[in-house]
């Protein structure tokens, strides 16, 4: 694996013009060098490569820098092309003007949206809300249990029924949220398939039904080249406002996040780091960027420049 | 529209009677592969190979030019070891036989262990599941409901129990009650979480104490939509658990799961079982030619 893009890159200077310059022919290799970086950090095929030719053409254009080596100009050149690709500013979610505001989550099997869902629940509730969570999958076992368990730790309810309609769930949860004058309502909704049609029918129905003020897509950081046909999928047919980052608590470079800005342009708004329920923050796109290039210093170095 | 199955025709017209494999080829060869997260060092490996086998016999024809490349990559998925067959008919020489299953959050661990233990029941073994996931939220409640529909016994201690202590029951009840087959589930856990990774060892150690030699089979657990962070995922949990096979799910969807041809390549830890749904009939023992196949012939777009 890359530690540190920049050290690659300096030696990939070196290996191909014996001088550190800026040229057509070291150019290229540095290129492919990035290239391989962000495949390694697990940035779709495409997505790399579009952002390659991007990175290129601005390395050419800009010359040398005197202050600084080709491998830092350059690696500096890919941070802020990742950070424009992630998204500038930090998104907030949207309230309804008229409570319940209703929030949707929706996502593949075993991404975390369960533990998502109670966590955004604890987040709201610290800020001084007043929410109330729906047990949306009659499929997975124990799926009630689950969100049940977690409900009650942080003390927020959860509307449930026996029968397997997650529609009817969701339908009633938006009355009970009404009656009780909870003024948010999440909704969990089982694990999907973006390939399982009646399913993704069931979700895009349910996001009509209850008219839903904010529905989030559940990702797992970990995931693959596979990230792009999900994102494009699930915003297909529920038209998504926001992504949530899972398990990013983990040692994984997180490049789904540049892919699946590039394929729905569509704002990360949360990350989750961790099963405990206070492991919840906003999303920071500079953050992202360093992380998936496995790097620190090299961006405040050239800023300083 | 660009099929991958378009791809291997062209591959082979292109590379048919020469000696080099040209760079457009090896291209589109590197996107197939990537694509499916095979990762930028077994890809490189492949095209090593390849090119290596077309340098040395060219003017092949077509057709073995299609299984020249079939076969690279075969070739570097390990196989089964006799002494663990995949097989849920096959004889097992441990009674009972212990499979722990391990892997990071929400991989498909509980599920699996649901649909193994139909199979082997459906084989006509007599199976048993421990309930080592003490920790998340519903886990006890959720292998409990998979039991029922295996119909095979559990043994629990609750939410919060040791889980320890867990597997050490479950395998000293299978001894006594004469079980053929013990699955013990696991909490899902990030591999780069030292202490949760220790407790994994420990969990392993205890049964060691009930029958000489179990767990028998250390079975991790992967998603097929993860990336390249499953290479650490397989060597973190080999150097604590020492893993003996692989499960890939979740291949229902369009996820590959390219990235168990490097990891059983470089750890020498066979792919055994794949995950192709949420219903309890959902799981196949792992078959290479097919895995390959299915690289190549599925549609690389969905445009
Ligand atoms: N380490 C870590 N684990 C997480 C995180 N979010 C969720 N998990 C764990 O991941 C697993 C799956 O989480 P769930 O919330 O059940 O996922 P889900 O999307 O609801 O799953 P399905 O309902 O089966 O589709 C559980 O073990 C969670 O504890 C996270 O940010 N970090
Ligand atoms: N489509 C599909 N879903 C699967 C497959 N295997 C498991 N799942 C689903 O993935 C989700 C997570 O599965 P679990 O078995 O709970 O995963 P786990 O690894 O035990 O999760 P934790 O114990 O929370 O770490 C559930 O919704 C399962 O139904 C599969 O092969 N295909
Ligand atoms: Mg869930
Ligand atoms: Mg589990």
């Amino acid at each position: 694996m890359f530690e540190d893009l920049s050290t690659k890159l300096e030696s990939a200077f070196k290996s191909v013009s014996g001088q550190a310059r800026l040229s057509d022919i070291n150019v290229a290799e540095t290129v492919r060098e990035i290239r391989r970086a962000l495949l390694d950090a697990d940035v779709n095929y495409e997505v790399a490569r579009s952002l390659t030719s991007a990175v290129k053409e601005k390395a050419l254009g800009q010359g040398g820098l005197a202050s600084v080596t080709p491998g830092q100009q350059f690696t500096k050149i890919v941070y802020d092309e990742l950070v424009s690709a992630l998204g500038q500013e930090q998104e907030e979610i949207t309230f309804s003007q008229v409570p319940p505001t209703v929030i949707l989550i929706a996502g593949l099997q075993g991404s975390g949206k369960t533990t998502f869902s109670a966590k955004l629940a604890k987040w709201l509730k610290d800020q001084g809300k007043n929410p109330m969570l729906a047990a949306a999958d009659v499929y997975r076992p124990a799926a009630v249990d689950q969100l049940r368990t977690l409900a009650s730790d942080i003390d927020v309810p959860v509307h449930s029924i026996a029968e397997k309609d997650a529609l009817r769930v969701a339908k009633e949860a938006v009355s009970e949220a009404k009656k009780a004058a909870r003024d948010v309502l999440i909704i969990d909704t089982a694990g999907r398939m973006h390939v399982d049609e009646h399913m993704m029918d069931e979700v895009s129905r349910i996001r009509q039904t209850v008219n839903a003020t904010e529905v989030l897509f559940v990702v797992d950081a970990m995931t693959g080249q596979d990230a792009v046909n999900t994102a494009r999928q699930f915003n297909k047919q529920i038209d998504f406002d926001g992504v949530v980052l899972t398990k990013l608590d983990g040692d994984t470079r997180g490049g789904a996040a540049i892919s699946i800005r590039n394929v729905v342009d569509k704002p990360i708004k949360f990350v989750s780091t961790g099963e405990k329920m206070d492991t919840i923050s906003p999303f920071y796109p500079d953050r992202m960027a360093q992380r998936i290039l496995g790097m620190g210093d090299v961006v405040t170095l050239v800023e300083k420049a | 529209e660009k099929t991958r199955s378009g791809f291997l025709d062209k591959i082979s017209k292109t590379l048919v009677g020469k000696d080099k494999v040209d760079d457009e080829v090896l291209d589109d060869l590197e996107e197939v592969l990537i694509t499916s997260d095979v990762g930028v060092k077994t890809t490189l490996e492949v095209i090593r190979r390849i090119e290596e086998r077309v340098a040395r016999d060219k003017y092949v024809s077509s057709s073995e030019l299609q299984n020249i490349l079939r076969e690279e990559i075969t070739d570097l998925l390990i196989e089964n070891e006799p002494g663990r067959p995949a097989e849920f008919d096959a004889d097992l020489s441990n009674k009972p036989h212990v499979i722990m299953v391990v892997g990071v959050n929400g991989v498909g661990k509980t599920t699996t262990i649901g649909k193994l233990s139909h199979m082997y029941k459906e084989a006509g073994k007599n199976v048993m599941l421990g309930a080592g996931d003490t920790f998340r939220a519903g886990a006890v409640e959720q292998l409990k409901i998979w039991s029922e529909r295996a119909g095979v016994t559990l043994i629990q201690q609750g939410q919060g129990a040791d889980p320890a202590a867990v597997a050490f029951d479950t395998v000293a009840s299978a001894k006594s009650k004469g079980a053929d087959v013990v699955l013990v589930d696991t909490a899902g856990r990030l591999h780069n979480r030292k202490a949760l990774m220790s407790e994994l060892g420990k969990i392993k150690r205890v049964m060691g104490k009930v029958v000489e030699g179990a767990p028998h089979e250390v079975l991790l657990v992967l998603d097929a939509s993860t990336g390249q962070n499953a290479m650490q995922q397989a060597k973190a949990f080999t150097e604590v658990v020492d893993v003996t096979g692989l499960a890939l799910t979740k291949l229902d969807g369009t996820a590959k799961g390219g990235i168990v041809i490097g990891i059983s390549h470089e750890m020498s830890v066979p792919v055994k079982y794949i995950g192709v749904g949420e219903k309890i009939e959902d799981l196949q023992v792992f078959e290479r030619a097919g895995f390959v196949n299915a690289l190549f012939s599925r549609q690389s777009k969905d445009n």
